[in-house]
């Protein structure tokens, strides 16, 4: 392994974060906006009423501003993974680049080629294929967001492959593993459906804010009522799914489960923290109270983790040093086990340079019984497994309290819809119209619970994040992030001008 | 079935479906080219509507089959992958630049409030169209000039060159093939432009288009020669059975010989690219983007073939000879090759619905009635 250089390390995950944040503001409302539109138009088709195609092409429009960023900022995260953690690349490319490969294969070309149909094919197709083509962009887009989240989630919990060391990588066993792991169902799930929740809340937003100004009151009011229906349904099954991947956690990454959950001590029948301030003093094992100020509900981690009244849930504490009981194993063992994996590695390579094909074998023997522990060997100390608990801690309660409170607003939003009362519900329209940033709060949220609170992996136990770098001088990543910096701010700038434009013109002008 | 094929056939098939991705790019690079010649052939505001236009019904699909060749290197030459993007990190990242502000320009050129204005997103256009396709030429030049990269036992690639990989750019021969393929582009943008608008209404348009067909293939021929005759003298990197790298003297020329076949799609592709040259810029015909795009793809074909087959390393390392990377020790296992095979039985599939889209959608030429519709760009 050559020497690890930290700067280039933290500034090329700055540029990760910065780039995946930044496409997820238009990702989200992709997914959920083209199905939207599609929703809308297959209304125009059924009814013929030129109302409905008005209300698609405004929609369409925004649609179309969203979709052209998103597609920028995604080219760079595809190449992302060469440019800057090539060691990753080469490691993991044999399972990891399929599902990338399939992606551009099966989903991009759906997108490309119908997106064209469904923006300049009004008047050149027929109505029938015109609709087809709306469907197969919100088909073709969230095609694409399984396999991404597919890859992503096979690294939060890599299965499906077996380590080679000769050609000193990963190699895939088993395709099927991959794909249908519980944790990319999973992922796959409540990422789509919490971006109809951003989708819906979008038209929302947009819809309130005409109501409150009394424009296009009969467009808004329609946009609400297919919107609000889909948010409604997508909002409970963003709750369902986020419970599933909370459960999957528990069973797969019990460390992310316990850093969001801010559970310092283990216990038996575990209490759940529903609304809590941490200690910001607290430190592992100096056994001050991990929270300022809390509200409990007892069982309520157990339940959640385990789906058990009285099932064991192992806290940072037990995860760290160790809990003998329930057969946990410290990390001061396991890095044991991984650099032993690592020494044995370069024994396999010498050996086989040398041509001596017994100790060879020998040292692989070895090798195998410590292989699951790979990546514990990389790691200083023990404590370094542990993720920044307040951050993902808020983020996920953050997230959590926002989906509840969506889903309370869209059935208010219904009950006036169908009450006809809601142009006079100016404090619900106001809580409307600033929905929309929540939701892409919460959605941002949502990758930094994942995402941090798997820190410091970027395989999980097998590869940490600092090994996983292009060996470059940390000054080429630094210039590039403010490169890609200033260059998405100014993007990001125009789009927003534009959008405000456009819904200042409203449907009229489209 | 597809299990049971040896290694080296998965391997090969796995250049040969790289090499057709990256061939249908570079035939699609047409839309570069176009926006290249945008401000050149376009007069006034009409004429560059609807240049605008006809490329930007397309632009996508260049856009994705680029994204798609890197990701078919990734998952059939992870080595490849990680080697080139992580070396040669500059270039690849200007080239990604290139692309980012290509992607909204389309959209947003025309849009009110769109901040930058109208020249600002046509100049984001023609940087994609010169820079983004000279520094490609420039990538795939050094297939065969050699990079300088040196792997360790856990392949993990250290770059020798500060620059990382826009050194490239001063070696004459990567430089001529760049400069080659901006003009290509530009030659199969006015041949595309030709055969998608409808100019009843700007005849001069055509007349411009014609000649500019004729004008930037007549400046690409003397880098295209350079190219060929550099190519058929200049050594190569071989390797034997045991792989073992070495400089081969006039290797590229032993490949095209010991290969017909590519030999043969080298000259028939140049053959219908002045083809649709003649018919674009001498006679009247439209159909001229069938001919030369059809020639660049074969051309391009033969470029990678010749990179890649009859033991050559097709990325090789200047400086460690070693290192270098063949199409066999840089692919992925057995395992993912198989399973990868299997999804590009999708690919005629997919070229299927592509097709068939396309075909309604240009059986009208782009005419004054598109640009005042409200999607317009
Ligand atoms: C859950 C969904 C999702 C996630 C997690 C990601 N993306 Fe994305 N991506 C999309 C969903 C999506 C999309 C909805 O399909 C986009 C967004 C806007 C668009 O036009 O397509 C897109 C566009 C997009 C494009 C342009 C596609 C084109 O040619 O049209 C590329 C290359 C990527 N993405 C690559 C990535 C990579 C490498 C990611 C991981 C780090 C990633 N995306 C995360
Ligand atoms: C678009 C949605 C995503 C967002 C917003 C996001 C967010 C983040 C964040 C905030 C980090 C930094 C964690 C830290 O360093 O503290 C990170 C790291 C990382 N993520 Fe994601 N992520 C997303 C999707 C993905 C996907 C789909 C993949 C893989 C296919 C992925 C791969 C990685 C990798 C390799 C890192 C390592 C860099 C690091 O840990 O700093 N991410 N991501
Ligand atoms: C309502 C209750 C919710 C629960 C219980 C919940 C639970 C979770 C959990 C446990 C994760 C981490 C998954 C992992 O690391 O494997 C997660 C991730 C995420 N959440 Fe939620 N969530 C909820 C609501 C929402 C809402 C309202 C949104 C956005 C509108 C959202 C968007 C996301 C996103 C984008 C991710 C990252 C992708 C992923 O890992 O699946 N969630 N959520």
């Amino acid at each position: 392994m050559s020497e690890i250089d930290l700067a280039t390390v933290n500034w090329a995950r700055a540029q990760f974060i910065l780039t995946a944040m930044y496409h997820w503001i238009f990702v989200p409302l992709t997914l959920g906006l083209s199905f939207l539109c599609a929703f809308f138009e297959s209304m125009y088709v059924r009814t013929g009423n030129e109302d409905w195609k008005r209300i698609t092409k405004f929609w369409m429009t925004l649609f179309g501003i969203n979709f052209a960023i998103g597609v920028a900022t995604g080219i760079i995260l595809e190449f992302q993974f060469g440019t800057n953690w090539s060691n990753y690349s080469w490691m993991v490319g044999d399972i990891f680049g399929a599902p990338l490969a399939i992606e551009g294969l099966l989903a991009f070309f759906l997108e490309a080629t119908f997106f064209a149909v469904m923006f300049f094919g009004w008047d050149r197709t027929s109505k029938g294929f015109h609709l087809f083509a709306t469907w197969m962009v919100a088909i073709g887009s969230n095609l694409s967001a399984l396999w991404i989240l597919v890859a992503n989630g096979w690294m939060q919990y890599p299965l499906g492959m077996v380590f080679n060391p000769e050609s000193a990588r990963f190699e895939m066993q088993n395709f099927g593993e991959v794909l249908f792991a519980p944790i990319a169902i999973a992922k796959f799930t409540h990422t789509t459906s919490s971006s109809f929740v951003v989708g819906s809340l979008f038209v929302i937003t947009i819809s309130s804010y005409y109501l409150l100004r009394g424009r296009h009151v009969d467009m808004a009011k329609k946009s609400i009522i297919v919107a609000s229906v889909f948010g409604l349904l997508a909002s409970l099954f963003t709750a369902f799914t986020g419970d599933e991947s909370a459960f999957n956690n528990g069973r797969f990454q019990p460390m992310k489960l316990a850093a969001y959950e801010g559970l310092f001590d283990g216990a038996k029948g575990a209490e759940i923290v529903a609304l809590g301030v941490l200690n910001s003093g607290k430190r592992l094992g100096d056994g001050q109270e991990p929270f300022a100020f809390e509200v409990s509900i007892p069982h309520g981690l157990s339940v959640l983790a385990k789906r058990e009244w009285n099932a064991f849930v192992p806290g940072i504490k037990d995860l760290v040093y160790g809990n003998e009981a329930e057969g946990i194993m410290p990390v001061a063992e396991k890095m044991k086990k991984g650099k032993a994996a690592i020494a044995d590695l370069a024994a396999i390579q010498e050996a086989g340079k040398a041509g001596d094909e017994q100790a060879k074998a020998a040292a692989l023997k070895r090798f195998r019984e410590n292989q699951d522990y790979l990546g514990f060997g990389y790691l200083d100390t023990p404590e370094e497994v542990v993720p920044p608990v307040a951050t993902t801690y808020y983020s996920f309660h953050g997230m959590v309290f926002l989906g509840s409170f969506f889903i309370l607003l869209l059935m208010l939003y219904l009950y006036f819809s169908y009450k006809e009362t809601l142009e006079d519900k100016t404090w619900l329209l106001v809580l409307g119209f600033f929905s929309f940033f929540m939701a892409l709060t919460a959605s941002e949220l949502g990758w930094v619970v994942a995402e941090v609170g798997r820190q410091p992996w970027a395989i999980q136990d097998l590869m940490p994040v600092k090994v996983a770098t292009t060996n470059i001088a940390a000054g080429h990543v630094k210039a590039t992030f403010f490169m890609f910096f200033v260059l998405f701010a100014v993007l990001l700038l125009a789009e927003i001008k534009i959008m405000l434009r456009q819904i200042k013109i409203g449907p009229e002008g489209v | 079935m597809i299990a049971n094929l040896d290694m080296v056939v998965l391997q090969q098939i796995w250049w040969i479906i790289c090499s057709v991705v990256g061939a249908l790019f570079l035939f699609l690079t047409f839309v570069q080219g176009g926006q290249t010649l945008l401000w050149q052939v376009a007069k006034g505001e009409i004429e560059r509507s609807l240049v605008i236009n006809s490329l930007g019904r397309k632009w996508e699909l260049t856009f994705t089959t680029l994204v798609l060749f890197g990701g078919a290197l990734f998952a059939a030459f992870p080595k490849f992958y990680a080697t080139s993007f992580g070396g040669a990190y500059w270039v690849w990242m200007l080239i990604l630049f290139s692309f980012i502000i290509q992607a909204v320009s389309y959209e947003y050129r025309t849009k009110p409030a769109n901040l930058l204005g109208e020249k600002v997103y046509e100049l984001f256009l023609f940087i994609n169209g010169s820079v983004g396709i000279l520094l490609i030429g420039v990538a795939v030049g050094t297939f065969f000039t050699g990079s300088n990269f040196t792997l360790n036992s856990m392949n993990q690639v250290t770059w020798t060159n500060s620059l990382r990989g826009v050194e490239g750019a001063f070696s004459f021969f990567n430089l001529s093939l760049g400069i080659f393929l901006v003009l290509n582009a530009r030659v199969l943008g006015s041949m595309y432009l030709v055969n998608n608008i409808d100019f009843t209404e700007t005849p001069d348009l055509e007349v411009r288009l014609r000649k500019a067909c004729l004008a930037n293939f007549l400046y690409s021929l003397p880098f295209l020669l350079y190219v060929l005759v550099a190519l058929l003298v200049i050594d190569g990197y071989g390797f034997d059975e045991n792989g073992v790298v070495s400089m081969v003297s006039f290797k590229y020329l032993g490949n095209l010989l010991a290969m017909p076949a590519v030999l043969g799609m080298l000259l028939v592709g140049i053959i219908l690219v002045v083809m649709g040259v003649l018919r674009t810029s001498l006679a009247s015909g439209t159909n001229g983007i069938w001919f030369g795009g059809l020639g660049t793809v074969l051309v391009g074909l033969a470029i990678f073939f010749t990179a890649g087959f009859n033991n050559t390393a097709f990325y090789p390392s200047k400086v460690d000879l070693q290192s270098s990377l063949s199409i066999y020790n840089a692919s992925s296992s057995h395992y993912t090759l198989t399973v990868m095979t299997y999804v590009a039985f999708l690919i005629p599939f997919v070229l299927g619905y592509v097709t068939y889209a396309w075909r309604q959608m240009d059986s009208r030429k782009i005419d004054m009635k598109d640009l005042a519709d409200d999607k317009a760009y």
